[in-house]
């Protein structure tokens, strides 16, 4: 058991060491995460929004929806805290 | 349950520093537009100094002085204002979540752009905080057999 | 061979941290230490979009006079946006998984996998 994990974990190690090999170089401006669309929002972010702070106005206004979907989340996580630590007198009482 | 800290410096510290949280988390949400800050951060450090009041003064002086609803509420609050800025543009000829068709005359696109930012970052930082201090109570509030 | 470990070694302490978040949650009996391997396991996919956000000569993604809005000057933004939704939402996925440690506590009275297991067996 303890043999199997170890060996799940090796060939894990080493499968992403394998992924790393075509990863981009550190800090590199022509990275294709850095040409694709991030480009324009650091352009455009200040005439459009007028807000210097780039990562506001890219987390408010250019990708609000994404922004709603995630306060949707902890909204509910903090519903489901308070039903599953619900004290229920009929389930109690038996267990 | 969590009882009041025996210490009289630990409840005196708490009682000094817990506005001064506060106020430090609202800084930060309407700080947002001009730097390191938003509606995320600021209401984490909202909850952790409804927090640090929770754990130093007692669960009964402190339910009563910020009631647990009342975290609830501003959960709730914060999202369907986060619905109702992207409800609202929608109904005046926009887009979902577009601030530039508020309906508010006189402000340029630029400024309405600006305002929404700011509204919703407020509404992320009532979320937040709702929802942190939600959890804590839910899961501090046991006092059977932990 | 150099190079290429001077541009890549990041990425070496990420998948360090993969692996022992995964040993964490692999084989530990407690619960709430397949938790910590949890966050430990998020932290590194934090860190690695962090990291791909990096540019060479580049400051913090805040416009000043200065620099104007040469895209060359500022880090890419778009990771930060999306970490910062993601570690307040892992924080709160926390509080879930507390939660039901908790109950299962409260049901069971003990969060070692084997005892729970035996006491489900009954």
């Amino acid at each position: 058991m303890k043999f199997l994990v170890f060996f799940v974990l090796g060939v894990f190690a080493v499968l992403m060491f394998y992924a790393t090999t075509s990863l981009p170089d550190r800090g590199d401006p022509a990275a294709p995460a850095n040409v694709y669309v991030s480009p324009d929002y650091i352009e455009r972010s200040l005439e459009d929004t007028g807000t210097p702070n780039l990562v506001t106005a890219v987390l408010a206004d250019y990708r609000g929806y994404d922004t709603l979907g995630e306060t949707i989340v902890i909204v509910t996580a903090g519903l489901a805290c308070i039903i599953i630590l619900l004290k229920r007198k009929d389930y109690d009482t038996k267990t | 349950m969590i009882q009041k800290h025996e210490s009289i410096v630990i409840q005196v510290v708490a009682r000094a520093l817990v506005p001064l949280i506060l106020l430090f988390g609202v800084y930060v949400i309407v700080f947002g537009h001009y730097g390191p800050g938003g509606g995320f951060q600021g209401g984490v450090i909202l909850a952790t100094g409804v927090i640090l009041h929770r754990l130093c003064l007692g669960r009964d002086f402190s339910h009563r002085t910020l009631p647990p609803g009342l975290a609830g509420g501003a959960a709730i609050a914060g999202l369907l204002l986060f619905g109702l800025m992207g409800i609202v543009p929608m109904v005046f000829g926009g887009a979902f979540l577009d601030y530039a068709h508020l309906p508010l005359p006189g402000y340029s696109t630029v400024d309405l752009r600006y305002l929404g930012i700011g509204i919703v970052e407020v509404a992320i930082g009532l979320a937040v905080m709702g929802a942190s201090v939600v959890i804590f109570d839910s899961l501090a509030g046991g006092d059977s057999d932990a | 061979m150099l190079e290429t470990f001077l541009g890549r070694y990041v990425y070496a302490f990420v998948v360090a941290l993969l692996a022992i978040g995964l040993y964490g949650m692999l084989t530990k009996r407690n619960l709430v230490k397949k938790l910590i391997g949890m966050t430990i396991f998020q932290t590194a996919i934090f860190l690695f979009f962090i990291e791909g956000s990096t540019k060479m000569g580049a400051t913090v993604p805040v416009i000043v006079a200065e620099l104007g809005s040469d895209p060359a000057r500022y880090v890419n933004p778009l990771p930060h946006a999306l970490i910062l939704t993601a570690i307040v939402v892992s924080v709160a996925t926390i509080g879930v998984a507390l939660a039901l440690v908790l109950k299962i506590y409260r049901t069971y009275q003990s969060i070692d996998e084997d005892d729970i297991l035996k006491e489900m067996g009954k």
